[in-house]
């Protein structure tokens, strides 16, 4: 070929290399972009609402024909915590407002803060398990050596599909870095 | 033109260049030649494949018989893991772009790669990844023993290995994406007038495809494991339940790319294997269109399927459901394929040198391997599956009887038109045979051993198990041998092969055989030929 | 190739095959999935076996063609090539046909896919923790709800390198089983304390991913009694081979009686805090507690696997002040491999092998120092 034949040639190939380094960058940003995907997605099946108040329901009827079984269930990770229910778990009627307490006690002979996440088996449970007050909402700093119980105000939404009646609530508490 | 990274005096015909100038090393480290960097691709790649190769021998080793006899397990997880690593990155995925280097400007009547000097870029990014990966052994804990999936929060825990091994898989994935803007540009804008998109050789097209894949894919795995490293260094918390992250949405993520991943193994390979089986038979590829769309149609599934490698973190039941169908629905272009290299064969006039029997032998053992696939594509059947020897049987059926023979059969197959020798056809029969032989050995009782119940990445196992990881470690013993035979055919052809004749394969009929002299000259296609 | 060549090559690997399957049976080598002790796991058993046969069918059928064209369509035999290359007809059959197998493949599987995640109505609902490398087991719903315990491996580690012959069940046997009764649908809440780990009892079907700070449920529904083994199913660190599951099915009346006893023995392992040990008590249990618990990590022989676990023969830790070695048994060391054991391991146990540490070796800490009562370790818990 001759040169403007090959000028030609090398700009249309500069091109198609700008254009796909686009889509290369791209396709990393999207990488980034699956994190507040992935929460976008479990906020709208509403799978993992994980530490956020959930808004009082408007119909606070109660369905007394069915009974739920919640379990409640705590986990510490790395946390020189004692962290248990006071009830191990139950039988409640969706709509119905419920509280239960759990306690907290730091061993350590300074203040510790941590955060509990909440998580729930089955999973799709989650999205019918109305949380009103939940000491998961914010962080929790324990002075040297206290205990304390901590409350959970929530209902189970009517909508629960009729074949699901256990659930289990679990919390696990981290340690907040820094904090302590 | 010596394939062989040395100055020993080469036998030359007359057009012999002075290769930009430059002889010795300094040639090969500044070479834009495809040519030349097609050659340092196949020899890197297979350097690699018996680095990796050996840790296959070590894991082997250890396998052998129940108790801890060679290796820690901690240093066992490390073999694993780098096994993984160094073949996927520093092996198979090299070699099919060593071919794409040799064979695409010469299949499409082009004088070479669009940008030449980004060709040797983004080779040489390769032997420094590859040094990193290696160089993570002898650092203090040692390389990650994360299995190659490098799944969170595991990966928080390994020392400073696995920022090595962070580092370089950047460095990998760079080369890829530039390879594949390489690849994309210079099939689509410099073909030889005449040869359109539905002219092209299937092996062209399946790279253009898989270059589409490629530049999709790698920097999601870049994303991946970047996330990894701020998890594991700079306080975020992507993958640590603790700041509101998860450790499933890691393999989210990683399962995105990875799934595609193995497609941009495998279609390479079935672009090869679709120009040996034609040439055999001496006969048409069956199909030719249908061939193209249905490498499309795998490629655009390939990105819906990913979290069928993840049936078990608990996803909720629909997820699972969609998972499964769109799984199941790759089988179907993957059968088409199938069905299209058979009626190749069928009434053809059919010869079986080596590049065929290792076609041959793809086509029979990658369909096993996609069998199974589809056995563990469903959810109840993979529950019982998941992380144990089915699965490891399943992948190295489809990548190593599928990849690695397709890329035996290129080899074999354009020996001659790289080096003007052709290689010893007994010698290459042997090769076949006891690969064929000694691989079956080392995987088809996997199948077993998955189905029994043994769980992968652990170094020593009950003693129900006991049996078929013998006859597996035998069967790697043998099959690690005789690819040095495959080594030893190489530089023997090479060194003193016979001349080849200028067109070795009867039924051969792309561009580099019916426009080129056996060898290919330095510089082929400067001007372009005339299509009719 | 010679055709009578090939002809032998084929019988011999035909001869093979069937000597290897003829062996098998003779050496009771395992083929198969392991038998089903549920309906569930019936499901998949035949789920599977439908889904062979029907890829060996077609696997046969693609390729005695292609077998047939490498036999009959020969150049040296003299076959001349055909030149066709299209078949719209065919190629639209051999895409359709195998759609509509897949959709008849998928539609009973869905049935399937949907029963196994119905968690509903559960008799007994266990938490299951994955730790590196044990299992904890909870029972915290149904009959036995209280009984709590970790479950370790429990081949002895000689048998593993290689200096006495392994057990029948070796690498699948643990101190403590977890026990449940037959026919009743047990829900299982898998989490984990680390890093992902799985959880998985082929006989039954059940299998979940253990995730640090999610709990995921499953059920499964024994109709066998027996006991049932497996091992951890997802790479989870260097001991990630050595830390099996064992599930015990029993009789309603047989757990019924475990259940007793189990709570019995909590009873009696609330050990009196105040109660004063000798050393050779201490060290003695602590021995025991040391090789179960922290021998994976710390090795026998107390040097560790430094830098990431510290040896204890000789540490600064060890040889110091007792407070500082009972809160970091208890409280573990943030950032590191080693985990808080106050919620693993009691007052005595942490005495015992604070004891055993200190005494053993080359360390002895005289005097004092060298015994942790458990009264202490219970101070240190408290600490008010």
């Amino acid at each position: 070929m001759n040169a403007e034949q090959a000028r030609d040639q090398a700009q249309e190939n500069w091109r198609t290399l700008t254009r796909l380094s686009i889509v290369a960058a791209g396709m990393f940003g999207f990488g980034f972009a699956m994190v507040p995907f992935y929460k976008a997605f479990c906020d709208a099946v509403q799978i993992n609402s994980l530490v956020e108040r959930d808004a009082a329901p408007t119909n606070t009827q109660v369905d007394a024909s069915r009974l739920v079984t919640i379990e409640f269930d705590a986990n510490v990770r790395d946390l020189p915590w004692r962290f248990r229910p006071l009830t191990g778990y139950l039988q409640v009627h969706p709509g119905q407002l419920v509280q239960v307490e759990y306690e907290v006690s730091n061993a350590r002979a300074t203040p510790v803060t941590g955060q509990a996440i909440a998580s729930f088996g089955p999973e799709l449970a989650g999205r019918y398990f109305k949380k009103l007050e939940c000491f998961c909402f914010s962080q929790q700093t324990l002075a040297a050596g206290e205990t304390r119980r901590m409350p959970v105000v929530f209902l189970v939404d009517t909508t629960l599909p009729a074949d699901v009646n256990t659930i289990t609530l679990s919390y696990t508490f981290f340690e907040v870095a820094g904090k302590s | 033109m010596s394939a062989v990274v040395d100055s020993h005096g080469h036998d030359h015909h007359d057009h012999h260049d002075h290769h930009g100038g430059y002889s010795g090393l300094m040639r090969w480290v500044t070479t834009t030649n495809h040519k030349d960097i097609g050659t340092m691709y196949l020899w890197f790649s297979f350097m690699m494949f018996l680095t990796g190769g050996a840790m296959a021998m070590a894991i082997r080793l250890e396998l052998f018989q129940p108790g801890i006899q060679f290796f820690n397990p901690d240093l066992f997880n490390q073999f694993i893991t780098m096994h993984g690593l160094i073949m996927v990155f520093g092996a198979i995925m090299p070699a099919f772009v060593g071919f794409a280097n040799w064979q695409i400007p010469m299949m499409i009547g082009a004088p070479d790669m669009a940008f030449a000097r980004l060709n040797n870029w983004s080779f040489w990014l390769l032997p420094f990844a590859a040094s990193l990966l290696i160089i993570s052994f002898f650092t203090p804990g040692g390389a990650p023993g994360v299995g190659w999936t490098l799944y969170a929060p595991l990966t928080v825990q390994m020392g400073v290995g696995m920022d090595l091994t962070i580092f370089a898989v950047h460095l990998l994935g760079m080369s890829s994406i530039l390879g594949s803007i390489n690849i994309i540009t210079t099939i689509l804008n410099m073909r030889a007038p005449g040869m359109t998109l539905m002219r092209m050789p299937l092996f062209v097209w399946t790279w253009l495809i898989t270059a589409y894949l490629l530049v999709a894919a790698m920097p999601v795995l870049a994303g991946a494991v970047t996330m990894s490293l701020t998890d594991r260094h700079f306080g975020t918390s992507f993958f640590n339940a603790a700041g509101g992250g998860d450790p499933v949405l890691y393999q989210h993520i990683f399962w995105f790319f990875g799934h595609p991943e193995v497609y941009i193994i495998a279609l390479p390979a079935f672009g090869v294997v679709s120009q040996v089986i034609p040439a055999f038979s001496r006969k048409p590829l069956f199909g030719y269109a249908s061939m193209v769309y249905a490498t499309s149609a795998i490629a655009i599934l390939s990105f819906i399927v990913w979290a069928h490698h993840m049936y078990t973190v608990g996803m909720p039941v629909t997820g699972q459901l969609f998972f499964m169908y769109a799984t199941t629905l790759i089988a179907i272009p993957t059968g088409v394929k199938v069905f299209n290299w058979v009626a190749t064969m069928w009434k053809g006039s059919l010869t079986f040198e080596t590049p065929m029997l290792f076609a041959i032998g793809f086509l029979f053992l990658f369909t096993l391997g996609g069998f199974t696939g589809l056995v563990l594509s469903l959810v109840p059947i993979d529950i019982q599956l998941h992380d144990t020897y089915y699965v490891v049987a399943h992948f190295h059926y489809v990548m190593v009887a599928g990849a690695l023979f397709a890329a035996f059969a290129g080899v074999y197959f354009w020996f001659p038109k790289w080096t003007g020798k052709m290689y010893d056809e007994t010698l290459g029969k042997w090769h076949f045979w006891l690969t064929m032989i000694f691989f079956n050995m080392i995987f088809f009782v996997q199948h077993f051993l998955g189905l029994a119940g043994m769980p992968r990445r652990i170094p020593d196992y009950p003693l129900m198990f006991e049996t078929w990881n013998k006859i597996s470690s035998i069967g790697a013993f043998g099959f690690g041998l005789t690819q040095l035979l495959f080594l030893y055919i190489i530089l023997k052809a090479i060194r003193s092969g016979e001349k080849s004749p200028e067109h070795p394969w009867e039924g051969a009929d792309s561009l580099e055989w019916t426009h080129l002299p056996t060898p290919a000259p330095y510089h082929s296609f400067e001007n372009p030929p005339v299509l009719k | 190739m010679k055709s009578s060549k090939l002809a032998r090559t084929i019988a011999t690997c035909w001869a093979a095959i069937i000597g290897l399957a003829i062996s098998g049976s003779a050496l009771a080598i395992e083929w198969n999935l392991r038998p089903a002790g549920s309906k569930l796991a019936e499901d998949i058993h035949t789920l599977h076996e439908d889904v062979m046969i029907l890829v060996t069918v077609i696997f046969v059928g693609v390729f005695g063609f292609m077998f047939y064209a490498i036999f009959a369509h020969r150049k040296s035999v003299g076959h001349k090539a055909a030149q066709f290359h299209e078949n719209t007809l065919v190629e639209i059959l051999w895409t359709a046909i195998p759609a509509v197998i897949l959709v008849l493949i998928a539609l009973p599987t869905t049935r399937t896919v949907i029963a196994q995640k119905d968690t509903s109505n559960p008799d007994l609902t266990i938490k299951v923790t994955g730790y590196q490398w044990k299992w904890g087991y909870d029972y915290v719903k149904g009959e036995g709800e209280g009984i709590k315990f970790i479950s370790t491996l429990a081949t002895p580690r000689a048998q593993i390198e290689n200096q006495e012959p392994k057990g029948e069940h070796y690498l699948l046997e643990v101190d403590n089983e977890l026990v449940v009764p037959v026919g009743k649908k047990i829900r299982i809440l898998t989490t984990a304390a680390d890093v992902i780990h799985s959880w998985w009892v082929p006989s039954f079907g059940a299998k979940q991913d253990a995730i640090p700070g999610f709990i995921r449920d499953l059920w499964f529904r024994p109709e066998i009694t027996g006991t049932f083994r497996s091992q951890c199913v997802e790479l989870c660190g260097k001991e990630h081979g050595f830390m099996p599951i064992v599930v015990r099915v029993v009789t309603q009346d047989e757990y019924t009686k475990w259940v007793g006893d189990q709570m019995k023995l909590i009873a009696a392992s609330a050990d009196d805090p105040n109660k004063q040990y000798t050393l050779d008590e201490l060290a003695q249990r602590g021995e025991k507690v040391y090789g179960t618990i922290c021998a994976a990590c710390h090795q026998p022989n107390g040097k560790g696997l430094p830098p990431n676990f510290p040896p204890l023969d000789g540490s600064k830790t060890v040889l110091g002040p007792k407070a500082d070695q009972i809160t970091t048994v208890l409280n573990g060391r943030p950032k590191t491999a080693m985990q808080a054991f106050a919620p693993q391991l009691s007052d005595v146990e942490i005495a015992s092998v604070i004891t055993f540490t200190r005494n053993h070796w080359g360390n002895k800490v005289a005097g004092a120092d060298g015994i942790v009562q458990p009264g202490e370790v219970k101070a240190l818990r408290d600490k008010k």
